[in-house]
């Protein structure tokens, strides 16, 4: 069992009503898809706000960043890095800057 | 005592204004869902403690919130914990348009800007309505246009996919704001009968609870579509229908104001004597069906009032004749913009007319128009004004 944090975007973080970074039990290897699963399992309020509904894919203003390098176009299968599944480094999901 | 209940979406979260009868003083509860664009919040006819909002985002896409007591509290219909033998959480979000081999295949696309052929893509819900008679039921007007249908209080969402597929969805092309279903118009007198209204497609009417769909353009006329009259392709802004005469509808297109006498099959401009006939709310008495309003605005490209004068033009007459309200309004240095969604009237018995600006101003008149007063300000940019007339 993995154990990972995801750091989420203030208004994604007033949705699924939580104060700060979600801890989440991964059963198998930690991926972008596995993680993501099991947040939208455990907070079904995100679905179709991080990945579409139907295609799965990120939605464009979104990204991923993980360890300091941006995984926002990584395979969803890749195994996320060891201080991932871990819990040492968080997954965040960062709104992309549009506007100035 | 009766209340009111104005409920407004804004570009940075919802607010509900609560006032007496008298409506002079007034409370104001919120941000709601701060920081997002709240397109409509819009209250059941049949259970006024039942609130529906639209909660949207270009980073994160569309919410759907519900409140049960009148917006003290909301939550995501079936998006709390997810609860073994349940139905699917998390789908009140979730709007597919209809792609079964039945109904949904020809709905693949419609005319982009250029005329070319582009595909159906989901954005946003711009429009809420609740069903007149059950709580749990609530129709979605979205970007891209088409129609949803609720019938679990929000959780799950299907398309009514006659309309886009009654065969004039390919011709159908978006306006400057995106390709909306923004207007939907129940007739209390027929649960069958529907009206809707996209940019720039036009108004579409449906007899049988919304199966079989057809145009009711007739009479509309648009500079820009190269046949001026075509079956579809209007920038329809806005319709507003009284209750007590529900063939008769007021339409606010792009430019004219229209108004039809037979539930849409032929339409008659009644712009009269508007300074501009450019605009985008229009909205009906709640007790004097003759009785109009419209909000002029300069131009298609020029999205402010004529000369920095705020006014609200009445008509009397079912249109044609129009008198301009001042009296409140700032008749000076006024650049703001009425969004078509941001007006409704009360129902009490001097009917309460309100709209809301892009500056942030939300007014009252509880004189049917003749004065108004602001209700609050300084909010950000509105997009929307519906209000509940509460025993």
């Amino acid at each position: 069992m993995n154990h990972v944090q995801v750091l989420l975007p203030q208004h994604l973080r007033t949705l699924a009503r939580v104060e700060s970074e979600v801890h989440l039990e991964i059963d198998g290897i930690a991926t972008l898809r596995s993680v993501l699963d099991a947040l939208e399992a455990r907070y079904p309020m995100l679905r179709g706000t991080i990945r579409d509904h139907v295609t799965q894919e990120r939605r464009p203003f979104l990204r991923f960043f993980v360890c300091e390098e941006d995984w926002s176009h990584e395979s969803p299968d890749t195994p996320l890095p060891a201080a991932v599944s871990s819990g040492k480094e968080p997954l965040m999901v960062v709104g992309a800057i549009a506007g100035g | 005592m009766s209340k009111v209940r104005v409920l407004v979406g804004t570009r940075k979260g919802a607010f509900i204004c609560t006032s007496d009868g008298k409506r002079e003083k007034w409370e104001i509860d919120g941000p709601h869902f701060t920081g997002w664009e709240i397109y409509h919040v819009k209250g059941s006819p049949a259970d006024p403690n039942r609130l529906y909002a639209s909660q949207t985002s270009g980073w994160f896409g569309q919410i759907i919130q519900r409140s049960s007591d009148g917006g003290k509290t909301w939550e995501t219909p079936g998006g709390g914990m997810s609860m073994a033998g349940r139905m699917p959480a998390g789908e009140s979000n979730k709007f597919v348009y209809d792609a079964s081999p039945q109904t949904g295949k020809p709905l693949t696309t419609h005319q982009w800007y250029d005329g070319t052929q582009h595909p159906w893509e989901f954005k946003r819900v711009w429009h809420l309505e609740p069903s007149l008679t059950d709580p749990d039921t609530v129709f979605a007007g979205v970007e891209d246009a088409a129609l949803f249908r609720s019938t679990d209080g929000g959780k799950s969402w299907h398309e009514l996919s006659g309309l886009r597929g009654h065969g004039t969805g390919p011709k159908w092309q978006p306006g400057a704001g995106g390709m909306g279903l923004h207007t939907i118009v129940l007739d209390r007198s027929n649960p069958q009968r529907m009206f809707v209204a996209i940019s720039a497609a036009g108004a579409f009417r449906t007899d049988d609870g919304g199966k079989n769909w057809k145009p009711i353009n007739r009479g509309l006329k648009s500079p820009y579509l190269p046949d001026q009259t075509a079956e579809v392709g209007h920038c329809v802004h806005r319709i507003a229908m009284q209750p007590s005469r529900p063939n008769v509808l007021y339409m606010q297109k792009h430019w004219d104001v229209m108004r039809t006498d037979n539930a849409g099959e032929s339409w008659q401009e009644v712009s009269g004597n508007l300074p501009t006939d450019f605009g985008f709310v229009v909205d009906v008495h709640a007790h004097e069906p003759e009785t109009v309003y419209v909000v002029p605005i300069k131009s298609d490209s020029e999205h402010f009032p004529p000369e920095g004068k705020l006014r609200v033009y009445r008509s009397r007459t079912g249109g044609n004749d129009w008198e301009p309200l001042t009296k409140g309004l700032p008749q000076a240095n006024c650049y703001v913009d009425v969004l078509r969604e941001a007006m409704a009237v009360d129902s009490l018995d001097s009917c309460g007319v309100y709209f809301g600006t892009t500056g942030g101003q939300v007014y009252v008149s509880s004189d049917a128009g003749d004065s108004w007063s602001p209700i609050v300000h300084d909010l950000p940019a509105v997009l929307s004004v519906e209000v509940q007339t509460l025993a």
